[in-house]
């Protein structure tokens, strides 16, 4: 297992992330376009020029709504959504256009762990084939795959005899860390985390939440971290960027554009997330509606303007 | 950090080993099973054991009865042996019904499998052939078919096997295009699986299940349409058949009518009995827990009972729920309980926060109040009063248990009570226009003629913040956002003006932004209406956004209850500590947010 | 709703066309020694070249096609081989018995079939498994032996209705009746039993959507969510089945119609195919995929009506 903490610890928790040469993963002027529905429909353009680094040890938080795109940037990089234009680099090598030999061999640095924990485990497939398919996909003998099952079961917190057992047999958040062992098994140098805590409950969330931290303090792996919530991104990301319709809008150090954002949209969704406390949620209230008018009010002048 | 497994350790395989011990212990299943069997025999070892020979005439014992000459069955008008001819037959029957069965598996398989995994111009053109094939009638085909390439029941079959491919072909095709969608598929692409080994490993054992029972039915057709067609005389007349027997069987009717009944009764019994096992083997693969049969829906609303003085002196709260038990009978003769001993209350114009995580009987607790649970489920005890109305109390229903009062809670709901739901686009009905679900309510419930239910519908979409109200009214459900759905359900349930409104997580299903909005709005229409609230949440932001006072619930019981302000600042109840400690407000990022597990300790202190 | 239409119809002719072109192939390519068999074994070879010139055998299969697809363009199915009588005539002659039987039996299993399954769906209980018991046992049994033991009780044994024949409705109602009757119940059985089961699963889908629970929250009459909300939504369903049952009772009737002797369409086809009578074959093929397009339209139509997302796709 690679232990070697070559991540954030080294940098301090709030490392804004290796330089350009370093980066682990490069994407520039990403573009993905699904064809449009119905005859000479224009296509439906996912994401428009959309460009992120990520460093080795680092996590990107990926901040946005429904329909933002920021599952599609995710999936381009997994090859399961059609690069149209622009580039994907990992490890410096461009890997936009992988076909299967390729993708087959990257899988080995690059996993994912998804959304929704009932529909990314095969409910007929007992845990330990689950965890042991992406290691004989690799070519590794069965008694290998065993031993590097039981690591990680070990890793993520699950009993030993969870091999044996169907994924229905386990809660939502234990099915949670059994799809972060499958991502773990090839011990990779990025894990995309499409929304993984999302269909949580707040408890399990924080556990899982904490499983993440901890994996990547052990490992090194750097996270391309995907989720709705802003607190969630700025708890667990190093920098933060913030999709809005297919783009990238705002983009910088976690503390910077989760407490002091720039865009406007990103100011309204800072605002919007409610705080558990009445007073303080009354004041960000009041903020918010503020907010709103001031920047209700300069629409209308740029509409003058112009 | 390791939580409880959810069910203790079971042995290997528990899913394969079952299906079979449940289809023998179903009866039907098992007698289907013994059915087939035996036909299987006859059709195996029939010719060899056979009395006589199917096809030696013996004019002297012909239309003999059942029994007479060492006949055990009687004979024919040729004097044939009936017995020997259907145990004869069973082979045919057997062997035609299987080549029509992987005829069909044989074309639709590959086809569906290729169809739904890959799409595009080869789904269109097979979904298309498809669709034109079930637009013929088989028998006419068949007709066809035997008149152009001669008769020959290998040659019926064959046909018929491809006339029932497309059955193969759209199951095939649907499992497949919704496993393919699945992110295990994903996942499994991820690591990088062959699209073959994807097929084989994921798609193929999911489509398995099904296509076992289609198959096992179009081999019951299959042998249902080769009789007719040897009965209607297309079949080889030198061959011992059913349907030849049968036809034989019907031209004697006059005078041997018994002579129908043996093959009538060996083709029903064989049909049936693939039938029978296609619809046993599905119910063995259904392994969800079987809860109690459902109880019948009551079209004709009850009459309100009478209320007893003494039922209406409890208290003047506008809602009190006291010690409320909700149970689903299960098949054993248990109840799973769900909710047990819930106890509170909530005044005229306040908000009540009812917060819980998954599980905790949170939205059952509000179903019950609204008497809007599951056809399956069953209030086990307590007393709900709604403005001194007794709406579920001790000692009612014909068991002596506790029962929902039906008839005052249907008086109630969309007058003075009303409900927001989850999730907004499943909750608007897709087949009516906007405007009229608004509309029917106000006039079939609250008796407003039609021109001024209409207006008040406009109206109530500008009060929740619809900007081109005229066009929402206008519009079919699929036709707006969900935060517009989610404002139009909004609408509908003020209406009424209610005095309580029960909102059961209605803002789960919405973007943040939305989700600010919406809040807004409830909070406005809760002071303009002066409401009771019931709001089932789960995200302590929105309890602190609109709640008065706040009721925590884990497992089916109340935890802690009280002010907003003493719960969410001074949790007196660890589960509630546990929760709010799992908020990640405030918190430091990049911080464990709860204890270490003992064993990372050393890691953790190594950071 | 007018391009949505106009979609269907062009499919419904492609299809009318691409069936009637394969099945012309298919019958007219093994047609080979049709000449011998209509004049019999005493013929000699001249009398036969001479028929086969006649029939517009000796043409190339091709070119026979066009001739045909021409004439059937202007209504003309030709004649037939054996009794000479035009296809269309004999045809015409015998759609309305078929269609009598068929029709009433749609509209009889569409009230019955929705009456048991809506029942089913709703109470449940011991409704509902005698529901499924009888649908399992109708399934079980074919049609055509239900016809012959419906023949061999009511007609035979009882003596109630006629075995065999048919009335014209014009021949006065109560006769007409009863020589339907006994096809009718047989066609009406397994049809009425499986189409109850696809609404019952349908109404209970429906009874489980979200909606419904909300609608009930508005204080609406349990029967106007029903009759109005549960029934509509389930009603695509119910109207897909009806359409695959008429099209499998087109089949049916040709069995039903010789069990029942009654002179009918599929009467005509099974005849046809014995004889071998090539245009005539032809042209119940075609005729009978006509009144198919014709039954998918309508079903696409009210479908369409039904549900307004349909529309749009």
């Amino acid at each position: 297992m690679n232990a070697t903490p070559t991540g954030p610890n080294a940098t301090g928790p709030n490392a804004t992330g290796p330089n350009a040469t370093g980066d682990l993963l490069r994407v520039d002027n990403l573009v993905v376009e699904y064809p449009g529905k119905g005859f000479r429909a224009a296509p439906f353009r996912a994401l428009d020029h959309v460009s992120i680094r990520i460093g080795a040890g680092e996590t990107l938080g990926l901040v946005g709504e429904s329909g933002s795109g920021k599952t599609t940037l995710g999936r381009a990089l997994l090859g399961l959504a059609p690069v149209s234009e622009g580039s994907v680099r990992f490890k410096g090598e461009d890997i936009g256009h992988a076909g299967r030999a390729k993708r087959r061999a990257l899988s080995r640095d690059l996993q994912v762990v998804f959304q929704d924990p009932y529909t990314s485990l095969n409910p007929s497939m007992t845990v330990g084939d689950i965890l042991a398919e992406p290691l004989t996909v690799q070519g590794r003998s069965p008694a290998d795959a065993r031993t590097r099952v039981r690591e990680v079961l070990d890793q993520v917190g699950l009993p030993q005899d969870a091999s044996g057992r169907l994924p229905r047999e386990f809660s939502g958040g234990q099915r949670q860390r059994v799809a972060i062992a499958r991502a773990l098994v090839l011990s990779p140098k990025l894990i995309v985390c499409d929304e993984p805590v999302s269909a949580l409950d707040l408890t399990t969330q924080a556990r899982v939440l904490d499983l993440f931290l901890q994996i990547q303090r052990d490992t090194g792996v750097s996270y391309l971290f995907v989720s709705h919530d802003l607190d969630v991104v700025r708890h667990i990301s190093h920098r933060v960027a913030v999709m809005y319709r297919g783009e990238i809008v705002e983009q910088g150090p976690a503390a910077q554009v989760t407490s002091d954002p720039e865009h406007p949209y990103t100011q309204r969704l800072l605002l919007a997330s409610p705080v558990p406390d009445p007073d303080r949620q009354q004041v960000r209230r009041a903020n918010r509606r503020r907010l709103i008018e001031a920047q209700a009010e300069q629409d209308v002048q740029a509409g003058v303007a112009a | 950090m390791t939580e409880p497994l959810a069910a203790p350790p079971k042995p290997l395989n528990p899913a394969r080993s079952g299906v079979f011990r449940r289809l023998v212990q179903n009866p039907l299943g098992l007698a289907a099973l013994i059915i087939l069997a035996v036909v299987v025999l006859a059709g195996i070892v029939g010719p060899l054991v056979s009395p006589f020979a199917p096809n030696t005439a013996d004019l002297v014992n012909a239309l003999g009865a059942p029994g007479t000459a060492g006949h055990l069955l009687g004979t024919d008008s040729a004097g044939r042996d009936v017995f020997s001819r259907l145990l004869v037959g069973a082979q045919s029957t057997l062997l035609a019904a299987a080549l029509a069965a992987i005829v069909a598996l044989v074309v639709g398989l590959p086809a569906g499998l290729m169809a739904g995994y890959f799409g595009g111009w080869f789904d269109a053109v097979a979904s298309w052939c498809t669709n034109v094939l079930m637009s013929l009638p088989a028998i006419i085909i068949l007709l066809a078919a035997s008149a152009a390439l001669g008769r020959s029941v290998w040659i019926s079959m064959t046909v018929f096997g491809v006339l029932m491919s497309p059955g193969i072909f759209r199951l095939t095709r649907t499992s497949v295009q919704a496993v393919r969608g699945e992110l295990y598929v994903d996942a499994a692409r991820v690591a990088g699986l062959s699209t073959a080994s994807i097929i084989g490993r994921h798609i193929l054992f999911v489509v398995r299940a099904p296509l076992i029972i289609q198959t096992s039915i179009v081999c019951g057709i299959a042998i249902a349409i080769q009789a007719a067609l040897e009965f209607l005389g297309l079949g080889d007349p030198l061959t011992p058949t059913w349907g030849v027997m049968l036809n034989e069987g019907f031209i004697n009717i006059y005078s041997s009518p018994i002579l129908a009944v043996w093959p009538g009764v060996a083709i029903s019994l064989t049909v049936g009995s693939f039938v029978v096992l296609g619809n046993a083997l599905r119910d063995a693969l259904e392994d969800s827990p079987k809860v109690k049969r459902a109880r019948p829906i009551k079209l004709r609303a009850p009459q309100t009972e009478s209320i007893s003085v003494v039922d209406l002196a409890e208290s003047d709260h506008l809602l009190s729920v006291s010690g409320l038990g909700v149970g689903y009978p299960q098949e054993d003769g248990s109840t799973k309980i769900v909710v047990s001993d819930v106890s509170f209350h909530v005044d005229r114009g306040e908000v009540l926060g009812i917060v819980g995580e998954s599980g905790s009987g949170k939205s059952q607790t509000a179903f019950s109040i609204l008497g809007l649970l599951p056809a399956e489920a069953e209030i086990t005890r307590g007393n709900i009063t709604f403005d001194g109305i007794p709406l579920v109390s001790a000692g009612q229903g014909p068991t002596g248990g506790h029962r929902l009062s039906q008839g005052r809670l249907a008086q109630l709901r969309g007058k003075r009570i009303a409900y927001i739901p989850q999730e907004p686009m499943s909750n608007l009905d897709p087949n009516f226009t906007i405007g009229y679900q608004l509309v029917r309510p106000l006039t079939k419930v609250l008796g407003l003629s039609k021109a001024d239910a209409r207006a008040r519908a406009l109206e109530l979409l500008t009060i929740v913040g619809i900007t081109n109200p005229q066009r929402t009214f206008d519009a079919y459900p699929h036709e707006v956002s969900g935060g517009m759905a989610q404002r139009v359900l909004i609408a509908g349930a003020v209406s009424c003006n209610p005095d309580l409104l029960i909102a059961d997580e209605p803002t789960t299903a919405l973007d943040v932004t939305v989700q600010a909005e919406v809040l807004d709005l409830l909070r406005d229409l809760q002071a303009r209406f002066h409401m009771g609230v019931v709001l089932v949440t789960h995200n302590f932001g929105v309890v602190a956004d609109l709640c008065d006072r706040v009721v925590v619930m884990q497992n089916g019981r109340v935890v802690e209850s009280g002010d907003v302000r003493s719960i969410l600042r001074n949790p007196q109840e660890r589960y509630t500590q546990t929760l709010l400690s799992a908020m990640l407000e405030g918190k430091t990022p990049m911080t464990m947010l709860t204890m270490p597990v003992p064993d990372s300790d050393v890691k953790v202190g190594l950071s | 709703m007018v391009s949505f239409i106009f979609r269907r119809l062009i499919s419904g002719v492609v299809v009318l066309f691409v069936v009637s072109t394969l099945t012309f192939f298919l019958l007219y390519f093994s047609a080979t020694s049709v000449a011998r068999n209509i004049l019999g074994d005493t013929a000699t070879p001249e009398q036969v070249l001479l028929k086969e010139a006649e029939l517009g055998l000796d043409q190339p299969l091709v070119s026979r096609y066009f001739d045909w697809l021409g004439s059937v363009l202007r209504g003309d199915f030709g004649v037939s081989w054996f009794s000479s009588q035009p296809v269309v005539e004999s045809i015409l002659g015998r759609l309305p018995t078929t269609l009598s039987i068929v029709l009433v039996t749609i509209v009889i299993a569409a009230v019955l079939a929705t009456l048991f399954g809506v029942f089913a769906a709703v109470r449940r209980g011991w409704v509902d498994r005698t529901l499924q018991i009888v649908s399992i046992g109708a399934s079980a049994v074919p049609q055509f032996v239900v016809a012959i033991i419906l023949v061999t009780v009511f007609a035979i044994g009882l003596r109630w209705l006629p075995a065999t024949g048919y009335v014209p409705l014009s021949d006065g109602f109560s006769g007409w009746s009863a020589s339907i009757t006994l096809p009718i119940v047989a066609l009406a059985i397994g049809t009425v039993a499986s189409t109850a089961q696809q609404v019952r699963s349908a109404v209970i889908s429906v009874l489980s959507r979200d909606y419904v629970r909300t609608l009930r929250s508005r204080g609406l009459a349990p029967t106007e969510i029903l009759f109005r909300h549960v029934l509509r939504g389930a009603a695509p369903a119910g109207l897909t089945v009806l359409s695959l049952q008429f099209i499998g009772m087109l089949g049916g009737v040709v069995v039903i119609e010789q069990i029942f002797a009654l002179p009918g369409l599929g009467f005509l086809a099974l005849q046809s195919t014995t004889q071998g009578d090539m245009p005539v074959l032809m042209g119940v093929v075609v005729y009978i995929v006509i009144i198919v397009v014709v039954v998918n339209l309508l079903v696409d139509l009210a479908v369409g009506w039904l549900n307004p997302k349909a529309r749009v796709s």
